[in-house]
């Protein structure tokens, strides 16, 4: 009997198979995709025809709703928005990637060279060559004297990054090693000496924590600018950040939230620009799988006191709740930006017309005019100006100034608690440390002043 | 993990760190200190007066009602409320409001809890019940709704409750006992849910001042472990955990409200126990992140009307309580529940009830799968 429709109904063998077929339950990949897969049978939603990553079951949600190019196509998607839309990088940008070896820093390298590699063929193919392609170098901060880690797995280690820095190319990217002792200015013979001794006068587990995340990132400002870097790229993903925003919450630093987790953070010398903003740990997790990115963990990821606790308590919601992650980002990135979470407008004339218009339509309009923002020496947050003590109160100790003018935070957990243990904390910290301090405030003075410059009608300072 | 102790030991430490007289019977929650119970009275009481007093929470003259569960936060603070109301002359008129939601083995007996506080502090006592303004009890509720969102339906009737029982007592105020572990809470909840309308105005001392009624919380910087401690009693403790049973012995209830076991809030309380071990001062530090979160003040809040229905303070045509009652009476327990999209939604599904309160047929919906 020829039966060639699934109506029919009589009982012929040929129903009775596809009656087979369609009991054969679909792989069940997560509860919410069990209705999607009984009609997709197994194809990438986006492009319907290769099969999801993940076609044998398991895996999360994404997995099994995408195949793999068009999984790396949606997350690269979203990188360069976040890149073009606040004119991130350049073609006259000198980039340095932070690079830690971890998934996140590993793949915000890979996206940073196809970027780079996409513009060098574009330069070689036009015929002008206008448009020159922007730099990218590497940095890794070496903490294997304040860690605890054997010198031997640090060189491994560091080899293993080379290697991966001289796969990628051309175009040739510089590879930095940074160790932490760098931030003393060269020539000092115990530097390593002086700086095991200024984290052993932290006693707060997460004080301790906070104080070498700090450092690392003064390291990184200084091997940018004494290597002409103009822009540094963190690969802060949704997942840190938002654990981050609740750190902070729970640290009193909730007036400085804010400046912390937006795309650009200007505050620094050289800028700090986040490209994998709106990227989850889980999705760059599965990116350095299916495309076999090679990743390494020297520093211990599972931080002991307040750091440790947070990152536990946003994987139980997170394993609640998958966009948990977002939300809490989403909800951070409500909060008022400050006026240095934008680049400076770009007056370059090599940079494209579609940048400079694109720039101008994202950077966040000023709330209010520039505010003479102080700055704490050690975490570079923004400090209310209530929580700073009045002038001139303090002038004598050049230590008690310094500790004045740090954020609360900083001073409750990172800063030692008696005078002594202060001074003696105040004579090890690097010269760039204490010495900033006091360029910030010409910096502010700058700034304002080039606000109000046409009203004013002497150059001189010292009017009365 | 207990952090390095910020507190120098001094060479003597086996006294109060306050009086150096006598000899510490515990280590302060708060600031770890070793302190003797009488400064401990003292320092707790004299916190509660500076915040009353720094943040102006009364004037002289005022009647102000509290509002009593019959658990600790409420009993100490109806305590502390009349001792330091005597002690420093506010000339305030102090009632007890209590609200009666229904629950049958924990508000009945906590109730009991409230009518000896009338005697024993000697302030008037006013009952609201959710069935005499609502028609309803929490058991009736949890019946038909489950144990799902009935955090909600309670939460939401009760400040209506508040609200009526203070109009009813002809009271200025109302306070009630807010403390800093239940706002950090609220804080880290709002961080979580999105909700930064909210986040401005969670750490307000006083909050509904172009509202029926002000409310304030003089415990905002009074920590529960603290509170705790200060009235321990020897009798009626099913869920005690602790065992300072030789200080205050201040008659309260406790138990937790045998519906809360699924409430999202518990998430961010486990947290905020374990935060406090590491570091006691984080409670007081989150609240502090709350105040100066930079929330512009432009972020659109909702307008203020009245309910079309009954005539409370709301936002929309219908105030949550009604549209909450309304759900209830027609047998569709998730009106009201969850983010509003419109009338259709993408499945096809039926119109949904406007939030207007137009009444339309409901003969064609279904119980219970309609989602706004």
């Amino acid at each position: 009997m020829a039966c060639n429709s699934g109506n029919c109904q009589s009982n012929c063998s040929q129903n009775e198979q596809v009656a087979q077929d369609d009991s054969i339950p679909a792989p069940t990949t997560g509860s919410d995709d069990g209705a999607n897969n009984q009609q997709q049978q197994g194809v990438c939603l986006k492009c319907k025809v290769s099969p999801p990553i993940s076609s044998g079951g398991g895996g999360s949600g994404d997995e099994a709703r995408f195949c793999g190019d068009c999984f790396r196509t949606n997350l690269f998607g979203k990188f360069r928005l976040a890149v073009t839309s606040h004119a991130m990088i350049t073609p006259s940008d000198n980039v340095l990637v932070a690079f830690s070896g971890g998934v996140a820093s590993r793949v915000a390298l890979q996206f940073v060279h196809d970027m780079q590699q996409r513009a060098q063929r574009n330069y070689e193919a036009s015929k002008d060559r206008s448009l020159p392609v922007f730099g990218v170098g590497v940095a890794f901060v070496d903490e294997s004297t304040v860690c605890s880690i054997s010198n031997d797995e640090v060189e491994e280690a560091i080899q293993e990054m080379k290697s991966t820095v001289l796969e990628l190319a051309p175009p040739v990217k510089q590879f930095h090693v940074v160790p932490s002792v760098s931030l003393y200015s060269s020539g000092s013979s115990d530097e390593k000496d002086r700086l095991m001794k200024l984290i052993g006068a932290v006693d707060d587990v997460t004080g301790k924590d906070d104080f070498l995340m700090h450092l690392r990132m003064w390291a990184l400002q200084k091997v940018a600018s004494e290597n002409g870097y103009t822009k540094l790229v963190l690969g802060l993903c949704t997942s840190k950040i938002a654990c981050h925003v609740i750190a902070a919450t729970v640290k009193g630093q909730g007036y400085s939230l804010s400046a912390d987790i937006q795309y650009v953070d200007a505050r620094w010398q050289v800028p700090i620009v986040l490209p994998l903003r709106d990227c989850t740990a889980q999705e760059l997790n599965i990116l350095c799988r299916i495309d076999g990115l090679k990743t390494l963990q020297l520093v211990n990821d599972h931080p002991s006191g307040i750091n440790g606790l947070i990152s536990s308590f946003v994987r139980l919601l997170q394993e609640e709740n998958p966009s948990r992650e977002s939300t809490i980002v989403r909800t951070a990135g409500k909060l008022t930006p400050f006026h240095f979470n934008r680049l400076p407008e770009i007056n370059d004339s090599s940079v494209p017309l579609a940048t400079l218009r694109r720039q101008k339509r994202y950077n966040l309009k000023p709330q209010e005019s520039i505010s003479s923002e102080s700055f704490c020496p050690i975490c570079n947050s923004p400090v209310i100006n209530s929580d700073l003590p009045s002038c001139g109160s303090l002038k004598p100790f050049k230590f008690r100034e310094f500790a004045a003018s740090c954020c609360p935070s900083c001073q409750f957990q990172i800063l030692p608690q008696d005078q002594s243990s202060m001074k003696e904390f105040y004579s090890l910290l690097p010269e760039g440390l204490v010495s900033r301090s006091k360029h910030k405030d010409n910096d502010n003075l700058d700034m304002l002043r080039e606000q109000v410059q046409d009203c004013l009608l002497s150059n001189s300072d010292d009017e009365t | 993990m207990e952090e390095g102790n910020k507190i120098p030991k001094s060479a003597s430490s086996r006294l109060c760190c306050r009086c150096n007289e006598r000899k510490p019977a515990l280590k302060r929650p708060k600031t770890l200190e070793q302190i003797c119970r009488k400064c401990f009275y003292e320092v707790f009481e004299e916190e509660i007066h500076q915040v009353i007093v720094g943040n102006q929470l009364f004037k002289a003259g005022e009647r102000v009602a509290i509002g009593a569960s019959g658990g600790k936060d409420s009993t100490v603070l109806a305590y502390v409320m009349s001792e330091l109301n005597r002690r420093h002359n506010y000339g305030l008129d102090l009632f007890l409001l209590s609200v009666d939601e229904g629950i049958t083995g924990y508000r009945d007996d906590s109730l009991e809890t409230v009518k000896r506080n009338e005697v024993q502090y000697g302030l008037p006592l006013k009952i609201v019940s959710y069935k005499e303004l609502y028609g309803w009890t929490m058991d009736e509720i949890v019946k038909v709704i489950g144990l799902k969102n009935n955090c909600t339906f309670c939460g939401v009737f009760r400040r209506q409750a508040l609200d009526r029982g203070a109009a009813y007592l002809k009271v200025d105020k109302l306070v009630t006992g807010h403390n800093a572990d239940d706002i950090a809470e609220t804080v880290l909840l709002n961080i979580l849910r999105g909700d930064v309308a909210r986040l401005s105005r969670c750490t307000s001392i006083t909050t509904g001042e172009d509202g029926p009624i002000p409310r304030c919380k003089p415990f905002k910087y009074t920590y529960e472990k603290e509170i705790v401690i200060y009235p321990c009693s020897y009798c009626k403790n099913l869920n005690q955990n602790h065992t300072y049973a030789y200080f205050k012995k201040l008659d309260y209830f406790s138990t937790e409200c045998i519906y809360s076991p699924n409430a999202y809030r518990g998430f961010a309380r486990e947290f905020i126990k374990d935060l406090e071990r590491i570091r006691p001062r984080a409670i007081v530090d989150i609240i502090k992140s709350g105040e100066n979160f930079r929330i512009s003040t432009s972020t659109k809040m909702p307008e203020q009307g009245t309910c079309e229905r009954c005539g409370y303070i709301s936002s929309q045509k219908w105030c949550k309580a009604c549209v909450l009652l309304e759900g209830l009476n027609r047998g569709l327990p998730k009106l009201g529940i969850g983010r509003s999209r419109g009338l259709e939604n993408g499945n096809g599904n039926r119109k949904d009830m406007e939030q207007n309160g137009d009444v339309r047929s409901i003969e064609s919906k279904q119980c219970g799968s309609l989602d706004f």
